[in-house]
């Protein structure tokens, strides 16, 4: 088989290989860090040299040999995990990440350590201290963030999967933008020990793939209880593998705080197509309001940044990390923090610390945290009558490179579609559902379709979107990537 | 919204030097990200329980059994200024120890 | 001056014996090299999270129960946050407006709360001080670094000096005896601040207070607290008014020297901690916890006081230390109907002090003097088969050697002479020796009587009953 064949196989497709000896678990890693190796789209910080002997890695394991895409949040010993920041740069973990272990020990190697976003805080990977993720389809535009790096490099076949984090949709909305499937699983199925802080309540890891299978196949691996994390519960009876091939019997809520205004007319159209598509598999679509929706860009942008002004505390120039030289300690800190940090880091530090605060706390944290449990409930309430929650992923397609820097508020609204699941906690998945042109015009962008549901669901959304995804049939690479020297034009 | 003293007081308090231009360009940035979150400031939430945690978890606990610490050498590794088996820092300025 | 009222409230913060620390694996220690009980998460390396100890909350839930506090039927953690090298993670994990519990006494006090917390590590200065833009360094060492703290506020019940080191050496037994903290002050496993104000007698309102730190003894809390309400007085005698700030208590020099107040206010911006989950004791390990709790030095002292008539510090003695009163008890069983007061006596004021000038211990139970000894012995005394003198002996004997004091008595030839010729004739030997002293008392100059009964005592080596020997005296003459 050739080496672009090669990086069209779902990890699904080539495990089923490797297990009947067709393909070679040495050859399907050296393929990959070769292809990481040419990486044009900055989606690395660190890669795995081709025929590296892998360390730790269990050759029997369910995941012999694949390689893996890690974001360079997850902790990874010995190997630089930076986070995205220069307070980290050299950072070498003394320690693996619990989910990267999970990984490893199912004999898995890492292919590389994903770019990302500074702290995950971002929607482009603009934010980057180590320069912007391209996005595969466009080079001139943003792959999403802050997960852009995985995204990127899954989309651009730069690797066959990998694992990013999402807090506000950090891993649903590159995912959508870069034409992948991305899953943000409930809060506390995966451990996030070893999984750099980013506003802790709300922080978790999840899979970035190619297709609803390998998503489901990378969950079954990740999830578990951590005696590390102890907010971290694991899945009550694991992950299954998807099979469903029709909806019938099953319930849709539109919400229309997440689906209307404000939804390019691009993605709109992909949109309402899979709602017809959900119809024509047999399930049932209807309109409904969560109305506390509308406050989810609020409250998150208090409670998030608030617990990343205590998260980002310690890097403090004591321990590790970036020390500026000072004659006395609060100069020492104050200038570390301020030569390590980027605009957007230190721009949720203040916000979070003024929100913290005396006197504005109860304006502030207190209020959100009330915001939040009203979301809550308006998810609870619609999961009395139906099964799913469908918005678009994001309102619009990969915006250009520069395109939205300079309006922090303008970049934070576009998050509306996916801050909602991770303040209630509840697991939604993002799948490719089309293409659309941006507003402005231009060639056509993925469009990412938005399934969430209860608490621990897991299984019945992949089960969902394993048959919508089936009558979607996206299958197309971006053109330029390592596997395709020309674009796809099948699919659609 | 958010003035000039006001930026400066919350830039000391997380331990950030802003310059001159950053303290401007602050103020302008976190006045207009305030001015759209204080819309639930006007919500009724009267009667409504703060969520802190979204998990309906209590009491985990971990067993009080000691695991081996770690080489002092490596969790000295990555420090910027190791001494004698500890941790160099400047002396706080108010040091009355 | 006396005009003036002390208002005092205490913070203590006392270390949990627990065997590691509050949120990772690493061993508890104390005087160890710098840095070798640390990990990646009591030192806060990216990643890490907290895994909260199940002992510690136990031993906080018994301080709670023992101090008769409310257990909150649900408790959360904070995040208290403030930038010091010796905090790793840049934030405390604190309880703060749902603490462990709340409410509760120990003898006069009231209880404020009680909450769980990590303690910081410690910072050692090494630079050049004194200078404002020294180049001072200090060291940080983490071994101390993520212990588990319990921290007891109490009302502001105390009203001087004095009442504050007598109720913080009873918390500190109270605290001993439920086996959870070592309590060691000097090795800081038990820290006393104070926040001391004063107010006019029998004025409701509260001063400004003073937080003073650092009293590292009970000694030298109560001189920092009895230098502070002196000051304080002074400055409103003077017609001038106490500032709000902390204060450093100076073991050497016993002086208070203000912390300079830093340039921001504190601003902890406390906040729920979101990697760990509440904590909601259940009844059952609340009463599991309350049934194993011993019978604790208040309650110890009352019964002491009370039921058996002790003498208060006697009984406060005993019941202080938990190995001493079950001796000075076993003691009592064995001395079937004996007095409770003198068998205290012969515990706390003849057998202790002795143990202590002999080895420096002043544990008796771990002495060599069974408590039955020591009954029978209080038992000889008292039924004057030997003088107090000979009891003395025959009770140096038994911290020597151990044994039965009537077989010492039967050896050293020790029991006392209380009637019969030899002691007749041992007097009328006195008088023949004394004879001026005879004659003064003969003409009715009884202080001669001492002269006379110091020579029968010499001669029989204090075994001669001294109510006998007064008799005989008076009747020869
Ligand atoms: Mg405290
Ligand atoms: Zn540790």
């Amino acid at each position: 088989m050739s080496a672009p064949e090669l990086l069209d196989l779902t990890v699904a497709q080539a495990l089923e290989r490797i297990r009947s000896g067709e393909l070679g678990a040495g050859e399907y890693f050296d393929a990959y860090a070769s292809a990481a190796a040419g990486d044009e789209l900055n989606a690395y910080l660190w890669r795995a040299e081709p025929g590296s002997t892998p360390s730790g890695a269990h050759p029997d394991g369910d995941l012999a040999g694949v390689p893996i895409a890690v974001k360079d949040i997850f902790c990874t010993e010995g190997i630089q995990t930076t986070a995205g920041s220069k307070i980290l740069e050299g950072h070498r973990p003394a320690y693996t990440a619990t989910a990267v272990r999970r990984l490893t020990d199912a004999g898995a190697r890492v292919l590389g350590k994903t770019n990302m976003d500074e702290f995950a805080m971002g929607s482009s990977n603009e934010n980057s201290a180590y320069g912007p993720v391209l996005n595969p389809w466009d080079r001139a535009r943003v792959p999403g963030g802050s997960s852009g790096g995985s995204a990127a490099a899954v989309a651009g076949r730069l690797a066959p999967w990998a694992i990013g984090t999402d807090t506000g949709g950090s891993i649903r909305q590159p995912a959508s933008l870069c034409g992948v499937v991305g899953m943000k699983p409930t809060y506390g199925a995966v451990s996030r020990y070893g999984m750099i802080a980013f506003a802790s309540s709300l922080d978790q890891c999840g899979p970035v793939t190619r297709d609803v299978t390998d998503a489901a196949i990378l969950m079954r691996a990740l999830e578990g209880r951590d005696a590390c994390d102890q907010t971290c519960t694991g899945i009550d009876g694991g992950v299954e593998l998807p099979r469903r091939e029709d909806l019938r019997g099953l319930r849709f809520g539109v919400p229309a705080e997440l689906s209307g205004d404000g939804i390019d007319a691009g993605v709109r159209a992909v949109f309402e197509r899979t709602l017809e598509r959900i119809e024509e598999l047999g399930g049932e679509v209807t309109e409904t309001q969560l109305p506390n929706t509308a406050e989810g860009i609020s409250a998150y942008y208090v409670i998030a940044p608030a617990e990343a002004s205590a998260n980002l505390s310690r890097y403090d120039g004591v321990r590790f990390g970036l020390r500026q030289p000072a004659e006395e300690l609060t100069e020492m800190y104050e200038t570390t923090r301020a030569a390590g940090f980027g605009a957007e880091v230190k721009r949720r530090i203040m916000l979070g610390t003024y929100a913290l605060s005396a006197g504005y706390y109860d304006a502030y944290y207190g209020r959100a945290q009330r915001v939040r449990t009203r979301i809550a409930e308006d998810f609870a309430a619609a999961f009395e009558r139906f099964d799913f929650v469908v918005t678009p992923t994001s309102p619009s397609v990969a915006f250009e490179l520069g395109e939205r820097v300079d309006e922090p508020l303008a970049m934070y609204l576009s998050d509306y579609c996916t801050v909602p699941m991770p303040l209630a906690g509840i697991p939604a998945i993002s799948i490719p559902a089309g293409l659309a042109a941006p507003e402005a015009g231009g060639p056509e962008l993925p469009v990412g379709f938005q399934i969430a549901g209860p608490a621990f669901s897991e299984s019945r959304i992949l089960d969902a979107a394993f048959a919508l995804e089936k009558t979607i049939g996206f299958t197309l690479a971006p053109a330029g990537s390592a596997s395709q020297p020309g674009a796809g034009e099948e699919g659609r | 919204m958010i003035d000039r003293d006001e930026v400066l007081h919350v830039a000391r308090l997380a331990r950030l030097q802003l310059d001159d231009d950053e303290v401007e360009q602050a103020a302008r940035e976190l006045s207009t990200i305030l001015e759209h979150v204080d819309r639930i400031g006007s919500l009724d939430l009267e009667g409504v329980e703060p969520t802190s945690h979204v998990v309906a978890l209590e009491n985990v606990l971990r067993p009080d059994e000691p695991r081996p610490s770690w080489p002092r050498e490596q969790m000295l590794e990555g420090a910027p200024d190791p001494v004698e088996g500890a941790y160099r820092v400047p002396s706080p300025q108010a040091a009355a120890e | 001056m006396s005009d003036w009222e002390a208002v005092i409230g205490l913070e203590i913060h006392v270390q949990l014996s627990t065997r590691t620390k509050m949120f990772c694996g690493c061993e508890l220690s104390f005087g160890d090299e710098p840095n070798v009980h640390t990990c990646p998460v009591c030192l806060g390396h990216p990643g890490t999270l907290p895994a909260l100890n199940e002992r510690a909350i136990r031993h906080g839930l018994a301080i709670a129960l023992a101090l008769g506090c409310e257990v909150a039927p649900r408790s959360i953690f904070h995040r208290k946050n403030y930038f010091y090298p010796d905090l790793p993670k840049g934030y405390q994990i604190s309880q703060y407006d749902t603490p462990l519990a709340s409410g509760g006494r120990l003898g006069d006090v009231r209880i404020h709360r009680v909450h769980l917390e990590e303690d910081a590590a410690k910072l050692i200065h090494v630079g050049e001080s004194g200078r404002i833009h020294g180049s001072g360094a200090s060291l940080v060492d983490f071994n101390r670094g993520g212990t588990p703290l319990v921290e007891i506020v109490t009302e502001p019940d105390v009203r001087g000096a004095a009442e504050a080191r007598e109720w913080a050496q009873l918390l500190r037994e109270t605290v001993r005896q439920l086996g959870v903290s070592d309590v060691n002050m000097e090795e800081g496993s038990l820290r006393c601040d104070a926040n001391v104000s004063i107010r006019p007698a029998g004025s409701k309102e509260l001063g400004t207070k003073t937080e003073l730190k650092n009293m590292n003894s009970f000694r030298f809390l109560e001189r920092g607290i009895t230098a502070e309400l002196e000051r304080q007085r002074s400055l409103v005698d003077g017609g001038e008014s106490v500032v709000q700030e902390t204060l450093h208590f100076d073991p050497t020099s016993g002086e208070l020297t203000p912390l300079r107040s830093k340039e921001e206010a504190h601003d902890y911006r406390y906040f729920p901690e979101p990697d760990l989950v509440p904590l909601a004791p259940s009844p059952d390990v609340l009463d599991e916890i309350r049934a194993a709790l011993p019978e604790l030095p208040g309650a110890r002292r009352d019964r002491y006081t009370g039921e058996l008539g002790l003498a208060a510090d006697i009984a406060a003695q005993l019941a202080f230390s938990p190995a001493t009163g079950d001796y000075y008890e076993q003691t009592l069983a064995a001395a079937a109907g004996a007095e409770p007061r003198v068998i205290a006596n012969w515990v706390i004021v003849e057998l202790v002090p002795r143990l202590r000038q002999a080895d420096g211990g002043d544990d008796p139970a771990a002495s060599r003097v069974e408590p039955a000894a020591l009954a029978a012995l209080a038992g000889m005394a008292q039924s004057k088969q030997i003088s107090h003198g000979s009891a003395r002996e025959v009770l140096a004997v038994l911290i020597a050697e151990g044994g039965e004091p009537a077989a010492i008595v039967e050896r050293e030839g020790l029991a006392q002479i209380s009637a019969g010729d030899e002691l007749e004739a041992a007097v009328r030997a006195a008088i023949e020796a004394e004879p001026e002293a005879a004659e003064q008392v003969r003409s009715g100059n009884d202080r001669a009587i001492g002269r006379l009964m110091g020579a029968v005592m010499k001669q029989t080596q204090g075994r001669a009953d001294p109510g006998e020997v007064q008799k005989l005296i008076r009747g020869l003459l």
